[in-house]
């Protein structure tokens, strides 16, 4: 957000702080770890609100539980925003200070009534008006998001909600408060920190900005492309009106992970040439005209990652990869080689170190400060820079030494797969605690925990459709069908249903939802989807390992 | 572990705890329409003490905590079942399997087992709805058996038989007895003036003979100057510790920490003690009333009464005293007219001797287990709920009544030096006359046996236990003790909780050494590695002589210096003494013979 | 920030306010024994290992948890401590199967003279201990010192619970609570030496609230709790602590950075750990972090296949082409 991707806080800052916003995050159970310093703030007396429309263990724990409906997010944004205004508890000289288009943003938000607010999002409006003072009176405090958020057609309008909230209220750029998206996967942040985004050079720099191409090439000796590439949702659309022919897909399923599945298969079937470099013979491999074994990034090579606090940490090599697998960097390397073009075959610290030397946010950090230390978080400017705790504290310096952060009005629009009398229950998706997107890694371990999965719905909801736990249902989009056994589940109210994405070979999600997606990130909307559940006959054995775990707080 | 409650279950449940509501804790009654919870964690802290109020509802009302129930209160509290699993089985009280509804622990303890308790427990060996229990606080009237009665109220058999008890297991039912007032009428009484004269379940009655004129003294002159003659009074604590009571009052008065607490310490478990039962059960109302004054005093708006769950008769009517005081504006908002607010409430123990141990009295009104806590720091800094908290025995809060009519001067002339105002003694065993007695500090200890009649048996003093099982035992050479803090300290003795359990000279002490260890070993909370091993490894080196070998003292003397060197608090700091007593009058090897 | 002054052993040390005594004596480089201490957990000084004499207190006090004060006047190696610290040990070894502790506990006991033996020989191991009830035990013949040996409860694929091995320690409870996972599936039952680490009801970890994050395993001081990988290359002889390696990496599954310490024997992942004293987990992780390495490596079913077979397989070959796993029902 304003200008670097990342979050702004660091997670120990989540343990003093005085209110806490998770906001379509089910930390809990998809990002552990952050949860244990998240209760850690619960406990130092932090006011815990979860908005989510499922009542997830990670809302048992808070003070407040907001069941929003899906994709009333930025409603609910807006009518805290509006709140916030009129009770004159916004940050007066900080947004005068340090922001532009508040006046705008007012207007926009101006309709937005805790009565709209709760007619939209089904809250009570004396709830939406609790948090949002909550928020703005705390000393510090934190927005934390994640998926819940962003796999939306409006991804970046939900994200700049929330942004607006912290600006309104001043809750960024010091210690304590801040903006905190937590990454769904353990290198995200640094695909974005090393320029794997269509408009982004490594380090955030701008692929249209000649000052920042002009470094890259010079020590490249090529030219760089000097206009934005696509996404993926782009590239999907690309590859379908025959634009873009050949694909090289590293590390990615998305024959199985994107949304309307059956539809992306067809389009990745029509290439003309597609190579697939990954540790298994995935659904997208099967798909392939030439698949490079690679080793396993974390375990089998040497090289950096970059946490959900910009904390760039080494991942060492412990195992020897099997067979003919090679490490990515030796792939690519090859590669290049055999077009003509080799360049040798650097270590992974030598690639670091040409990066370092390229991007200003991570000049200072060397294997071996980064291997001392525990690693560094950007930006570290040079050897001597200790890293950076938390973003934009520049924002409250006088003079204000850059450009001031912008407000954004944010439409809301309700999601694009709109419920009817044939498809009345919402459908969302998301992570168990103990598996992991497609499951090609999280199934090759025996977890207890693990259930087949299953479509989760109220137990009024089951009771109406007269099946039993553990009955198999139908489950009908306005895309595709898949079948699955039905679970019980008392955090859902009734009209809303569940399914986890873990294992699409036995039940194939992705084929209900939708291909709608954002235009500013390319996410699409795996949140919200229609559906209607139909009983099959009776009779059919039940296949559910039925396992409910009490996650009680204390 | 997923089961359901019965409706039996839910019903104890939720009259404790009133039904479910929607949105204020963890199980909305329409989970359809729910949109908004409140509560989480702030909720389950908040609700956690509630946690054996409400095992105790389930476990009366159908004598069990069944995997259901348990649930079910997990739910309503937002307690993690292993937790409860791992209150609910610290006491010895509640049970997690099912079980007889009428249930007998009949006491075998130091005072019971010679006057008949063991000789009932044998002929009951095998039953399942019997057990031996410790000491029930009824050594006046030996031998004592504690009813638990699904359905119905918990009661106690004195002066118990075998087939009474039979008869009671069977559906009897059990008459109460008139009080044990061996000293009633005596006009120099102070703190047992009422007892056996006055009716203690009307607050009119107590009022006629003066009761509350301290309350309103108290409120006429202020907490500063109660506390100031407190503090002049030199009274100090009753239940062993004999702890200067104005500074721990002063401490907590004036903490800027808020909220303050008052408890008083009920617990009386002490094996040989029966004073406090005899205050609450004979004058509950002095016992609110100078726990009021406590409250006022200290600044504290709350008050709890921590009372074992063996004295249901005391615990009914300091319940009634309550009330009526409640009733009549002497507790509540407004505590007679002084403009600040004061209440009490009665918690139940468990069935746990350690709960008697202050910081481990805490834990269990926190919902927690009875462990006791590390001291520093006390509670008079982090007390109950973390806050500066005033933790007093029934008998030293008693005292307090008399301080503030008459005044700290007047009452630190009583006693002496360092042992100021009046003390009771619980007299038992081979004793004429057992009951408690009141006695000035400094009336020696053969004086005090003979105020009670003198020695029965044989006539001849074996041992007297001082100050009960965390005292130690003496021989005819203390009989001229002066019975003040001063002197027992001189003397390596022990005032401890004012017991006094003569045996005679036929007595087995060596059988008395392994009761008082295994009564150690049954109350060791088993935190600490010195006590929880140590109160094992002291019973098995005492089994030892019993099957012939010598014992082995040179290893007992190590046992002992390690719980009392390294224990976390006083129950290992004296599982050893009072045996280790036995051994140095000779008496282990004496009666082996 | 403002220092006190106390005298360990007679030499005079300045530590920060709010330090304990055993922060001074590691200051002054005099380590002590500890262990149900750990510096990512909350003191809950129940092992009395660590106690040491305080000029003025009457009894012995925990240094782990006792605040250092001015003019303390602290012995670390009196006759007391050393008699108590001796005892300790000597309670535990004669009652607990020690036989997995670090060496420097080893190496304790062996400083204080622990001869566990002299409280006669070891009890039966007993089936009922789940079972007892507070307040009430069988009253032995005291021929035999009563140990806490009990059968190995293994009950799911991934940890194993030998409380034959368990001192009570705490940390197990404190790491699945609140300083850590805030699970609360296992908690401290029963009452004085029955006193023991359970669920409720003694259910099964399956059918408990336990989310197999590993993190008991994690704190165990004594291998009372241990992954099942562990358990079993050790029952088959072959685990090889000498020949490990450990390298440190980070996880693979979300963006939170958990560092990870991957023990490996033969090319093979055999434990998962996470250093104490880094910033993001402080030593715990989640059940993918702590188990979810597996894709790397062919195993089998561990349900079905025994982990001695798989490691055989292994060393024989280990340059086998790496399977897409099967889902598992």
């Amino acid at each position: 957000m304003f200008g670097v991707g990342g979050g702004t806080c660091s997670y120990e800052e989540i343990e003093t702080t005085d209110v806490i916003l998770l906001w379509g995050s089910n930390a809990r159970e998809a990002h552990p770890i952050f949860f244990h310093h998240l209760m850690k703030g619960v406990r130092n007396g932090a006011k815990l609100y979860t908005v989510d429309p499922r009542r997830t263990t990670s809302a048992m724990w808070a003070d407040a539980w907001l069941g929003l409906e899906v994709g009333s997010d930025i409603a609910l944004a807006n009518a805290v925003g509006r709140e916030i205004i009129t009770s004159g508890l916004h940050h007066k000289e900080f947004i005068q200070h340090a922001t532009v288009g508040f006046d705008a943003y007012a207007e926009s938000v101006e309709p937005w009534t805790l009565q709209r607010g709760a007619d939209i999002t089904g809250l009570p409006p004396e709830v939406i008006r609790r948090m949002a003072h909550d928020y703005a009176t705390a000393e510090q405090a934190q927005i934390c998001w994640t998926l819940g958020i962003t796999e939306h057609h409006n991804a970046t309008d939900n994200v700049l909600a929330l942004i607006n909230l912290a600006l309104l209220t001043g809750h960024v750029g010091r210690y304590g408060s801040g903006l905190v998206p937590i990454r769904g996967q353990n290198n995200v942040q640094g695909g974005g920190d090393m320029g794997a985004l269509p408009n982004r050079l490594p380090g955030f720099q701008d692929i249209e900005d000649p000052v920042s191409r002009g470094k890259f090439e010079a020590l490249w000796g090529r030219p760089v492309p000097n206009q934005a590439g696509k996404h993926l949702s782009l590239m999907l659309e690309a590859m379908e009106h025959g634009e873009i022919t050949a694909l090289y897909v590293i590390g990615e399923n998305p024959a199985q992970s994107e949304a309307r599945s059956d539809h992306a298969r067809s389009i990745l079937r029509g290439l003309e040439f597609m190579v697939v470099q990954d540790l298994f013979m995935t659904r997208t491999a099967e798909l392939a005209d030439v698949v490079f074994p690679a080793a396993a990034g974390w375990a089998e090579t040497d090289g950096t990652v970059t946490s959900s606090e910009r904390r760039v940490q080494r991942v060492r090599k412990a195992l020897e990869p099997p067979g003919d697998a090679r490490d990515d960097l030796h792939i690519i390397s090859a590669l290049a080689e055999r077009m003509g073009r080799g360049w040798g075959y650097p270590t992974a610290e030598e690639v670091w170190d040409e990066l370092r030397s390229l991007s200003p946010l991570h000049a200072g950090m060397s294997y071996r400060r980064l291997a001392d230390v525990g690693g560094l978080q950007w930006p570290c400017t040079g050897e001597d820079h200790p890293g950076t705790l938390f973003l934009h504290g520049d924002l409250w310096d006088d003079p204000l030494p850059r450009d001031p952060a912008p407000f954004f009005a944010t439409p809301w629009a309700p999601p694009v797969d709109e419920l009817s009398e044939e498809y009345p229950i919402r459908l969302t998706t998301g992570r168990r605690l103990d598996s992991y997107n497609t499951g090609v890694q999280s199934r090759g371990y025996s977890s207890p925990l693990r259930t087949a999965v299953a479509v989760e719905v109220a137990p009024a909801d089951g009771t109406a459709l007269g099946v039993a736990e553990g009955d198999r249902v139908r489950v009908v989009s306005r895309r595709g069908s898949v079948e699955a056994p039905v679970l019980f589940d008392r955090s859902l109210r009734a009209g809303l249903a569940f399914m986890a994405v873990h294992d699409p070979d036995e039940v194939d999600v992705n084929l209900l939802t939708i291909d709608a997606w954002d235009p500013k990130s390319g996410t699409a909307e795996f949140k919200a989807t229609a559906v209607r559940i139909e009983p099959l006959e009776e009779g059919v054995e039940n296949r559910t390992g039925v396992r409910s775990v009490a996650n009680y707080p204390a | 572990m997923s089961a359901e409650p019965t409706a039996a279950e839910r019903f104890a449940v939720d009259a404790l705890l009133g039904p479910p509501s929607p949105s204020g804790d963890g199980e909305p009654t329409q989970p359809a329409d729910r949109r908004v919870v409140f509560g989480g964690y702030r909720h389950s802290v908040e609700s956690r003490h509630l946690l054996l109020p409400a095992l105790h509802a389930v476990n009366d009302a159908v004598g069990w905590v069944s995997t259901g129930a348990l649930n079910y209160i997990c739910e309503r509290l937002l307690v993690p079942p292993a937790e409860a699993y791992g209150v609910a089985g610290f006491y010895a009280l509640l049970s997690l399997e099912e079980r007889p509804t009428r249930v007998a622990h009949v006491c075998d303890d130091v005072a019971c087992r010679t006057m008949g308790g063991a000789g009932i427990l044998a002929d009951l060996e095998g039953r399942p709805d019997a057990h031996p229990s410790p000491c029930l606080g009824q050594c006046d009237q030996a031998p004592a058996v504690f009813f638990q009665r699904a359905g119905e109220e918990d009661t106690v058999l004195v002066g118990a038989t075998h087939d009474r008890v039979v008869e009671v297991l069977a559906g009897g039912s059990i008459e109460e007895v008139p009080p044990i007032a061996p000293q009633a009428g005596d006009p120099s009484l102070r703190l047992l003036k009422r007892i056996g004269t006055v009716d203690p379940t009307s607050l009119e009655g107590y009022r006629d003979v003066g009761g509350y004129q301290a309350l309103a003294r108290a409120v006429e002159i202020g907490p500063d100057r109660v506390l100031t003659q407190i503090k002049a009074s030199g009274l100090r604590g009753r239940g062993g510790a004999a702890f200067p009571m104005g500074i721990k009052w002063e401490a907590v008065a004036r903490s800027p920490d808020m909220p303050h607490y008052l408890i008083c310490n009920a617990d009386e478990s002490e094996p040989g003690t029966f004073k406090d039962r005899a205050l609450m059960e004979g004058d509950p109302f002095a016992v609110i009333e100078s726990m009021t004054i406590a409250g006022l005093t200290v600044g504290a708006e709350r008050g709890y009464l921590y009372i074992r769950a063996e004295y249901p008769l005391a615990q009914s009517r300091l319940q009634n005293a309550i009330d009526s005081a409640r009733a009549e504006g002497l507790l509540g908002a407004n505590v007679a007219g002084s403009g600040r607010a004061f209440e009490i409430e009665i918690r139940r123990g468990g069935g746990a001797y350690i709960c008697g141990e202050e910081t481990a009295l805490m834990n269990s009104i926190e919902g927690k287990r009875g462990e006791p806590r590390n001291k520093p720091p006390f509670p008079t800094q982090v007390g109950l709920f973390g806050r500066p908290t005033v933790i007093n025995n029934v008998e030293t809060l008693i005292n307090v009544l008399d301080i503030v009519l008459e005044g700290g001067a007047a009452f630190a002339e009583i006693g002496t030096g360092e042992s100021t105002g009046p003390k009771l003694f619980c007299l038992a065993g081979a004793v004429a006359r057992p009951g408690v007695y009141e006695v000035e500090f400094g009336t020696t200890l053969g004086e005090l046996i003979d105020l009670a009649g003198g020695v029965t048996g044989n006539g001849r003093i074996g041992a007297v236990m001082l100050g009960g099982a965390a005292g130690l035992f003496v021989g005819e050479d203390h009989l001229d003790m002066p019975l003040t803090f001063e002197d027992a300290r001189s003397r390596q003795a022990t005032l401890g909780s004012g017991v006094v359990l003569v045996f005679d000279d036929r007595t087995d002490f060596p059988d008395i050494s392994r009761r008082i260890a295994r009564f150690f070993r049954d109350e060791s909370c088993g935190q600490c590695v010195p006590c929880r091993v140590g109160t094992v490894r002291q019973e098995e080196l005492l089994a030892r002589p019993h099957g012939g070998e010598p014992l082995d003292e040179d290893l007992f003397e190590e046992v002992a210096r390690v719980m009392m060197d390294a224990s976390i608090c006083g129950l290992g700091h004296t599982a050893s003494t009072a045996i280790r007593s036995v051994i140095d009058l000779g008496l282990l090897e004496r009666s082996r013979g | 920030m403002a220092e006190v002054t106390l005298a360990v052993d007679g030499t005079t040390v300045k530590v920060p306010d709010g330090s304990t005594i055993l922060d001074a004596c590691r200051a002054l480089g005099n380590d002590q024994p500890t262990l149900c201490y750990l510096d990512n957990l909350t003191p809950v000084n129940v092992c009395r290992v660590c106690v040491v004499e305080v000029e003025g207190n009457r009894t012995l006090v925990p240094s782990c948890s006792r605040p250092a004060e001015d003019g303390m006047e602290v012995a670390t190696d009196s006759d007391r401590v050393r008699h108590s610290r001796k005892m300790v040990y000597e309670f535990l070894a004669s009652t607990v199967d020690l036989g997995l502790v670090d060496e420097e506990t080893v190496a304790w006991m062996d400083r204080y003279g622990c001869d566990p033996d002299r409280y006669g020989p070891p009890a039966d191991p007993a089936v009922d201990r789940d079972r007892r009830k507070a307040g009430h035990h069988q009253i032995g013949p005291g021929t035999v010192a009563e140990t806490v040996h009990q059968p190995v409860k293994v009950d799911n694929e991934l940890y194993v619970r030998d409380y034959s091995r368990c001192i009570l320690c705490y940390k197990c409870v404190e790491a699945c609570g609140e300083d850590a996972q805030n699970t609360f599936a296992i908690a401290v039952a029963g009452r004085g030496f029955d006193a023991r680490i359970s669920t409720e009801f003694d259910t099964g970890l399956t059918d408990s609230a336990c989310v197999f994050c590993g993190n008991c395993i994690g704190v165990c001081p004594t291998g009372a709790l241990m992954f099942r990988s562990e358990y079993e290359l050790r029952q088959a002889g072959m685990w090889e602590e000498d020949s490990q390696t450990v390298t440190r990496t980070i996880c693979s599954y979300c963006g939170v950075g958990c560092n990870l310490d991957l023990h490996v024997q033969d090319n093979r992942i055999v434990k998962v750990t996470s250093p104490m004293d880094h910033s993001v987990t402080s030593g715990h992780l989640c059940i993918k972090g702590r188990f979810g390495y597996e894709y790397v490596q062919e195993v089998g079913d561990l349900a079905v296949t025994p982990i001695d077979e798989i490691l055989r397989r292994a060393r024989i070959d280990d340059r086998g082409r790496r399977r897409r796993p099967e889902p598992r029902a």
